[in-house]
């Protein structure tokens, strides 16, 4: 581990001022996947800047129904919030899916969307990596590639992104509140994680130096029906293998909306709006879930390692569907 | 500037050591402080053998730098003995045989007294299926709640008995 610099910063715009004016500086808070970093090499900053005290630690239930929900307010408050466990289940089984009670302890909301690829090859520093180090190689493309990418993958690149908020954030089209060295903006999350392309080394459309302060859910009524299925190797404390996150407003008749995004299949969360355009106006039988998912996973590429990831989501899909259809009255 | 001056409370005593800024927690309780309770297992959040109580919260120590918890408050397995008086939760690891070589029988100890505090809050956790209703420590919500303690001698049957004997007795304490 290289010697490092630790400041706890005093308050937000602090914080982006000092990392934004050194290449060498990070951003410090739960901490349960840089610290890892430092230790495997990963991640070497010169700078350590802490805001995991900075007051970013609300959950504001807004007046029309959405909620902001802090950068730094810890996964297992926000599951436990009693608006997140009525309002939207998805969000809720989706962190509760993540990771083990003392990680979401400690891990915070911006940390889980900033959280890097479990991809074997660059966590481990003496494999080739494009990832990692860019123009070395994709050690996945002929290696152990299970765990990876179907859909949107490139040449490059073929990791997938682990968090499990992040497919509930996609699915319920959040925004990403960013403070950089200009000002705040917000980021859709569609457009927050992008895919690898030829720049792989790059997770998200962040520059150096913007730091995450808040994710702003909107109201979404339909939402009260919604859940996040995970399909990994044990049944707890696993990253997904596959996971979808999907939310459907529907009576007795046909499909009115219906929101569904992918996790463990891409480098970012993959919303299926191929699949929603299918499903929207259309009846809610499993075979239109059925024609619906393999229009979404059409697109697929698996590599030698991982074509079992295209049945599973398609499964996976008509599964988490059905059992919401199964709640309606 | 790479080493800072921090003071914890550490099992009810304030301790002030001068830490390089890459220090674990875990490192500076074991290596600096002489507090052996937490363990060192994989010294990557994966194993839960050095699963402390900071500030309240069960947390993985091996994750945490030292240099960030100024100011903390730290409890062991080895401080939530009152003196020559076990922890309840420490006895029923005894009395149910919750342990084989004992190496992660701390980290599994704080874990299970700061589960029981989250499900007393009113956490719910994978395995609740009505996310409104009260949580009812069913021996699958005590498995999924504990997941991130592992026990490579597998007395994992034991521990949830161990556990379940103190969740059905009220408060922790």
């Amino acid at each position: 581990m290289k010697p490092l610099t630790y400041e706890r910063a005093s308050d937000p715009a602090a914080a982006v001022a000092l990392v934004a004016g050194n290449p060498g500086a990070a951003y410090l808070a739960g901490g349960t996947n840089l610290v890892d970093h430092l230790k495997l090499g990963v991640a070497a900053p010169e700078l350590l800047v802490d805001v995991s005290r900075l007051p970013l630690d609300d959950v504001e239930v807004l007046g029309g129904g959405g909620l902001r929900v802090g950068a730094a307010v810890r996964n297992s408050d926000l599951a436990a919030h009693p608006v997140v466990r009525r309002s939207y289940p998805v969000l809720a089984q989706a962190l509760l899916a993540g990771a083990s009670g003392q990680i979401r302890n400690v891990a915070t909301t911006a940390g889980n969307l900033l959280q890097r690829t479990r991809c074997v090859y660059f966590q481990d520093v003496t494999t080739p990596c494009n990832k990692r180090e860019p123009g070395t190689g994709c050690s996945a493309l002929e290696g152990v590639s299970r765990s990876h990418a179907v859909l949107g993958a490139s040449d490059e690149c073929v990791a997938t992104h682990p968090s499990d908020l992040a497919v509930a954030l996609a699915a319920l089209d959040a925004a990403v509140v960013v403070l950089g060295p200009g000002g705040e903006r917000r980021v859709r999350m569609a457009d927050f994680h992008r895919l690898p392309g030829d720049e792989p080394e790059r997770d998200t459309t962040l520059e150096h130096g913007d730091l995450v302060t808040a994710v702003e859910v909107p109201a979404l009524p339909f939402a009260r029906r919604s859940a996040y299925r995970k399909v990994r190797d044990r049944a707890s404390y696993a990253f997904a293998l596959v996971s979808v996150a999907a939310a459907l407003d529907v009576t007795d008749g046909p499909v009115r909306d219906v929101r569904l995004a992918l996790g463990g299949v891409a480098h970012k969360p993959w919303r299926a709006t191929v699949a929603e355009e299918r499903l929207r106006g259309g009846p809610a039988t499993e075979d239109a879930f059925r024609a619906a998912a393999a229009a979404e996973l059409e697109a697929a590429r698996p590599l030698p390692g991982n074509g079992f990831k295209v049945p599973l989501a398609r499964n996976t899909i008509i599964a988490t569907l059905r059992d919401l259809t199964g709640g309606a009255r | 500037m790479h080493e800072t001056t921090i003071t914890v409370t550490v099992d009810g005593e304030p301790r002030t050591v001068t830490v390089d800024s890459r220090t674990t927690l875990l490192d500076a309780l074991r290596d600096r402080l002489g507090v052996i309770s937490p363990k060192k297992g994989c010294d990557h959040g994966q194993c839960g053998a050095c699963t402390v109580l900071l500030d309240g919260r069960r947390t993985l120590s091996c994750l945490k730098l030292a240099v960030a918890e100024d100011g903390g408050e730290v409890v062991t397995a080895a401080g939530l003995a009152d003196g020559g008086d076990l922890h309840r939760m420490q006895q029923a690891f005894i009395d149910h045989d919750g342990l084989q070589c004992g190496y992660c029988t701390p980290g599994q100890i704080c874990s299970a007294v700061g589960m029981l505090e989250e499900a007393r809050a009113g956490h719910p956790s994978h395995a609740t299926a009505d996310l409104g209703a009260d949580v009812v420590l069913t021996d699958d919500e005590i498995r999924e709640r504990m997941s991130g303690n592992l026990c490579r001698c597998g007395a994992y049957v034991n521990i949830v008995a161990a556990i379940r004997e103190v969740a059905g007795e009220g408060s922790v304490r």
